[in-house]
């Protein structure tokens, strides 16, 4: 299982320790050619804005929809969920359009409203310690999509078939579950190939 | 479910999710929107540019309020401001209309040349300069979550920048190669606390985000500088400083994502059209110099 971190800019190397740590092969990505090569690709934590302009100027958005589309899942964390959803209220800013929901950046405020939280998620038999910065929730989410977690803000952790996404930053930690929870999601995509 | 604000964690992750990016000095609400349309991943506030401040002179404070407060409902990136090194009182005005992070600078005129502001009373993050381990580990020990090269300022010189982020590096390097009982020793050496400089064994980094600064005027600086080990750039007068701010800061942004792929350096770093003229480090007494500001 090979994972790729897009690494245009953001928590890189975070994902990568995470994701060595589960077990699975990773490495940071930022070519068509190298996004090409991974099983599975996750959109660190970043700004939005900044990721989204490199991504669309070296045709990377194009890429990424195709591996979508043919099954290989994603998994976006706070500005990677930005990026996931179909639309940013407020912001005209172009977006993957990979996840049904519409994003509400900085939902929570400004860094000083920036914290940690012990977060209740479907199917984890414990609360999962999540760290948010700054960060985006999901509003108005179409049937298709699963809330995994949701606080009063809105959606905080989301699944759309092979598309996840979190406001929070599990790799900023050291519970591997949320990872583990991907890499199953792409053994599951190869076993299918 | 209780929530925790103001954490260290929180403080370091907001440095670790500006990796990979471009800092921009801004003086205006209209430079801070060029330079967020421009792919930066946070503004710095202020009143005025290095490269002016050096020129003009006299006492360089905090910028207005009203100016990062305009900054900060124009643009959606994090907001950064200057405080003066000690100054803890201009720290509690900026951290109490919500700008996101302060860089206790050396640019501005220091206002305590012996103590720097305890960072630990503070829910919103800090990020001070450094020329080598020591300096950046006494910041960190006094509550900074991220570190920059002190460089020199208003230059659009890259060499001091070179020689901090180089120094750091082989003090890094030099601890790795030490036995755990040499440590107290180091420590005593460098002025800093010897479970910082057993953290910087174990890691074989900086425990917090570290970026250059100070001198980086072109997209070619800094691919040189993220290829020297830098997690990030600041641009200081090098953007509003040239010809064409708009694509130099473009540029820029790119290169330093790209730092490792020439071939789009290159691409970038065509038709720029003039940058700022620098400095010659040589041609500055140190009284002149503003690294020496706050050890």
């Amino acid at each position: 299982m090979k994972i790729g971190v897009l690494a245009i800019q953001g928590a890189v190397s975070e994902h990568i320790n995470m994701l060595k740590r589960a077990g699975a092969e990773a490495l940071a990505v930022k070519t068509v050619e190298s996004i090409n090569s991974v099983d599975g690709l996750i959109l660190p934590g970043g700004e939005s804005t900044t990721i989204g302009r490199l991504i669309r100027l070296y045709k990377i958005d194009a890429v990424i929809k195709e591996r979508a589309a043919k099954g290989m899942p994603i998994y976006g964390t706070c500005a990677g969920m930005i990026l996931l959803s179909k639309h940013i209220n407020g912001f005209g800013q172009p977006t993957l359009e990979l996840i049904d929901t519409a994003i509400t950046r900085n939902a929570f405020g400004r860094q000083v409203d920036s914290m940690e939280v012990d977060l209740t998620i479907k199917d984890f038999d414990t609360p999962f310690h999540a760290t948010f910065i700054r960060a985006p929730v999901a509003k108005d989410p179409g049937k298709d999509v699963e809330i995994l977690s949701e606080l009063s803000e809105g959606a905080v952790f989301v699944k759309q078939g092979n598309i996840l996404a979190s406001s929070f930053h599990p790799e900023l930690g050291n519970d591997l579950r949320i990872h583990k929870y991907f890499l199953d999601m792409v053994k599951s995509f190869l076993d299918k190939q | 479910m209780e929530e925790v604000y103001g954490t260290i964690k929180v403080k370091k992750g907001l440095a670790e999710m500006l990796k990979g990016g471009v800092i921009m000095d801004v003086t205006s609400v209209e430079q801070a929107k060029i330079a967020e349309e421009a792919g930066a991943v946070a503004v710095m506030a202020l009143e005025r540019i290095p490269a002016d401040i050096r020129k003009e002179g006299g006492v360089a404070r905090m910028a207005d309020p009203k100016l990062a407060k305009d900054i900060m409902n124009a643009v959606s990136i994090p907001v950064m401001a200057k405080v003066r090194i000690g100054h803890f009182a201009e720290a509690q005005i900026l951290e109490s209309i919500g700008v996101d992070f302060i860089d206790e600078s050396e640019v501005l005129t220091p206002a305590d040349e012996v103590h720097h502001i305890n960072k630990w009373d503070f829910k919103i993050p800090f990020v001070c300069g450094a020329r080598d381990l020591g300096e950046a580990l006494r910041r960190i020990s006094e509550g900074a979550a991220m570190i920059r090269t002190k460089g020199e300022p208003g230059t659009g010189n890259i060499v001091e920048a070179v020689r901090h982020i180089r120094v750091v590096t082989d003090e890094i390097r030099k601890i790795q190669t030490m036995s755990d009982d040499e440590l107290f020793t180091e420590a005593k050496e460098l002025r800093a606390p010897v479970e910082l400089v057993r953290e910087i064994k174990a890691l074989g980094r900086l425990p917090v985000v570290n970026f250059a600064a100070g001198g980086i005027a072109t997209p070619a600086d800094a691919s040189l500088m993220m290829q020297l080990g830098a997690d990030g750039v600041f641009v200081g007068s090098g953007i509003f400083k040239s010809a064409n701010p708009k694509r130099r800061a473009e540029a820029i942004v790119a290169a330093t994502t790209y730092f490792d792929k020439p071939e789009i350096v290159a691409k970038v770093s065509e038709n720029l059209g003039e940058e700022m003229a620098g400095i010659d480090i040589k041609d500055l007494t140190d009284k002149d110099k503003m690294q020496v500001r706050g050890e």
